[in-house]
């Protein structure tokens, strides 16, 4: 089974955030990186397919010269080899046009399977890999907690709201999102590490996909982003440990009453 | 100008979801001076319209066919994109709930349109409608407008709007089914059972407290203090998703949008940062503390009481005055 793993990298989780000078982004200078959480387990569940059914798992990632670190990673890991899409015009892209280049890049392989996180911590679109296959006319399935591989078919678990789930059958080839939690993703090996650097990470610029800076203008424009107002008056207790948890049982049973 | 709001249903029943985003609509409308009809697919859902009807709408536009009698991506796609066609409306708002998140971007795209999901609300600023939605897991909120022409799909996230604001209709408004001939679409895939995990052994829904711990706990060895802290205090253990995806606690203790819903008189939020997964789950508690030490985590924005530093010296210390409190 050829499968596609789509992914992104994204700054590390729990890192304190800035704002750039204009208001228009993060400030993502000095930030550490890492693959969209999502996507490391879109990625573990493509390499424990080819253990169990043979095959080849490619990534794929659209995003400046840094993002070879995420690739080389899941390289690492076990993938056979990378797609690196990167081009200046790839810049600022919104969840359809990612997902036009993708498919523009993704059109040149053939494939069983693509599999991608259900969405990305940074903007969180929960739209790319849904957008990339009805580009491709896959049929689809989103937020997989499970995948069976039968006859030339997937059943696969969705997981709807609130502790429920659904099994959906689908023909393949087909796009899957994932949820988080589906595995316990791997880490690298040394033996990986080093057998990564051997392996092909070819670049594709816009001339390559045969695409114009001209299709690519956006179709949501992002005009600025903010540190949200709060929504309560949060109350900061400080101190010593011993004098933050005195003063707030203190708190909790006279002003909120509920000790 | 027409705006649209897909109406979501399972099992015979309406979600919750549609009615918050009727009262968007209805804002909207307000705004923009433009009518609200809510669009409903299925089969056998002339009570859903009717119930529809019941409201403050321009009309209740059906589509009924056997193609439609499950949710299916294709199908759901292929009713809007004639439903659309036909009747060109400007707006078409869903709430952004995990059907919406199946189908949304497929329409989209088949329309060759943007989606701008996951809204928090939105202004309307000289005739342009701006979208305010978070990023980042909600620690940075983002202004967005469209920069195409209608229609334009929006999907709100639950809570976004109260449905309690929604206005009703004196009397039940028009309803009007929209004929359209699925037959020739193929239908991909083919939804299976429905099916909860296994019987929910917890419910913490009526719980008075709760203790929730997130990733900040860093080791499933650590959850002893967790469980310490919520002896003391009298309180169930919860506990945000990547806690139940490493295993250390079971899934029924989740709280959030793919977990349990609560809303305890106390909630402690322990080393959680305050995704907007978990936030949907627990925000109507009526006391929030959290410990985090993360100064800019999304978690302080909803709280009441908040402590920043090293949950390894809090918690501890906090057992501790809970014990003494008791003797």
């Amino acid at each position: 089974m050829k499968i596609i793993v789509c992914l992104k990298q994204v700054p590390k989780r729990d890192l304190a955030l800035r704002l750039n000078e204009a208001g228009t982004w993060i400030a993502e200078a000095d930030l550490s990186w890492e693959i969209n959480e999502p996507d490391a387990y879109a990625l573990e569940e493509a390499l424990r397919l080819k253990e169990r059914l043979g095959g080849e798992v490619i990534v794929c990632s659209l995003g400046p010269a840094r993002v070879e670190q995420a690739l080389r990673e899941a390289l690492a890991k076990g993938a056979d080899r990378a797609l690196h899409l990167l081009d200046p015009a790839f810049e600022g892209l919104d969840a359809f046009n990612t997902a036009r280049v993708l498919a523009e890049a993704l059109r040149r392989e053939s494939f069983d399977l693509i599999l991608t996180g259900l969405q990305s911590d940074d903007h969180g679109y929960a739209q790319t890999g849904v957008i990339l296959a009805e580009l491709l006319g896959l049929p689809h399935a989103t937020i997989v907690m499970q995948i069976e591989v039968l006859d030339g078919r997937l059943k696969v678990k969705r997981e709807l709201e609130a502790g429920w789930f659904q099994w959906v059958e689908l023909p393949l080839p087909a796009l899957l999102t994932i949820q988080s939690g589906i595995n316990q993703p791997r880490y690298a090996t040394l033996k990986g590490i080093m057998g990564a650097k051997k392996k092909e990470i070819r670049r594709l610029a816009l001339a390559d996909l045969g695409l114009s800076a001209q299709e690519l203008r956006n179709k949501q424009e992002l005009m600025r982003v903010f540190f949200p107002t709060k929504a309560k008056r949060t109350e900061f207790l400080e101190g010593t440990p011993e004098e933050i948890a005195a003063r707030l049982v203190e708190k909790l049973r006279y002003e909120a009453k509920v000790l | 100008m027409k705006i649209f709001v897909l109406a979501e249903h399972r099992d015979g029943k309406l979600n919750r979801a549609t009615w918050e985003v009727i009262v968007a609509g209805q804002h909207l409308a307000a705004h923009l001076k433009g009518s609200v009809s809510a669009v409903l697919l299925g089969r056998d859902i002339r009570g859903l319209a009717e119930e529809l009807a019941a409201k403050r709408l321009h009309e209740v536009l059906v589509v009924e066919d056997e193609r439609l009698a499950e949710y299916t991506p294709d199908g759901y796609t292929a009713a809007l994109i004639e439903v659309i066609r036909q009747e060109a409306p400007a707006f078409v708002l869903m709430s952004h709930t995990y059907q919406a998140r199946d189908f949304a971007p497929k329409l989209a795209a088949a329309l060759g349109k943007a989606l701008i999901s996951d809204c928090l609300g939105y202004r309307v600023d000289d005739g342009t409608v701006i979208y305010t939605r978070p990023i980042f897991q909600g620690k940075i909120h983002a202004d967005v407008r469209f920069a195409d022409d209608p229609p334009y799909l929006v999907t709100f996230q639950a809570g976004a709007f109260r449905a309690d604001e929604i206005e009703a209709a004196s009397e039940p408004v028009p309803i009007r089914a929209i004929p359209i001939d699925l037959s020739p679409v193929p239908i991909r895939t083919r939804p299976l059972e429905v099916f909860r995990e296994a019987k929910q052994a917890v419910d913490l829904s009526s719980a008075e407290r709760i203790v929730a711990v997130g990733r900040g706990i860093k080791s499933e060895e650590n959850l002893a203090l967790i469980r310490q802290l919520a002896e003391a205090l009298n309180a169930e253990i919860g506990a945000s998703r990547p806690v139940c995806d490493s295993g250390w606690l079971p899934m029924d203790r989740q709280i959030g949008s793919s977990g349990q819903t609560v809303s305890p008189k106390l909630y402690l939020a322990i080393g959680i940062s305050g995704a907007i997964q978990h936030v949907v789950g627990m925000k109507g508690s009526r006391t929030i503390v959290a410990i985090n030490k993360d100064p800019e985590a999304p978690i302080f924005d909803i709280a009441d009481y908040g402590i920043v530093g090293d949950l390894f010296e809090i918690v501890p210390a906090l057992i501790k005055a809970l014990k003494q409190l008791r003797e």
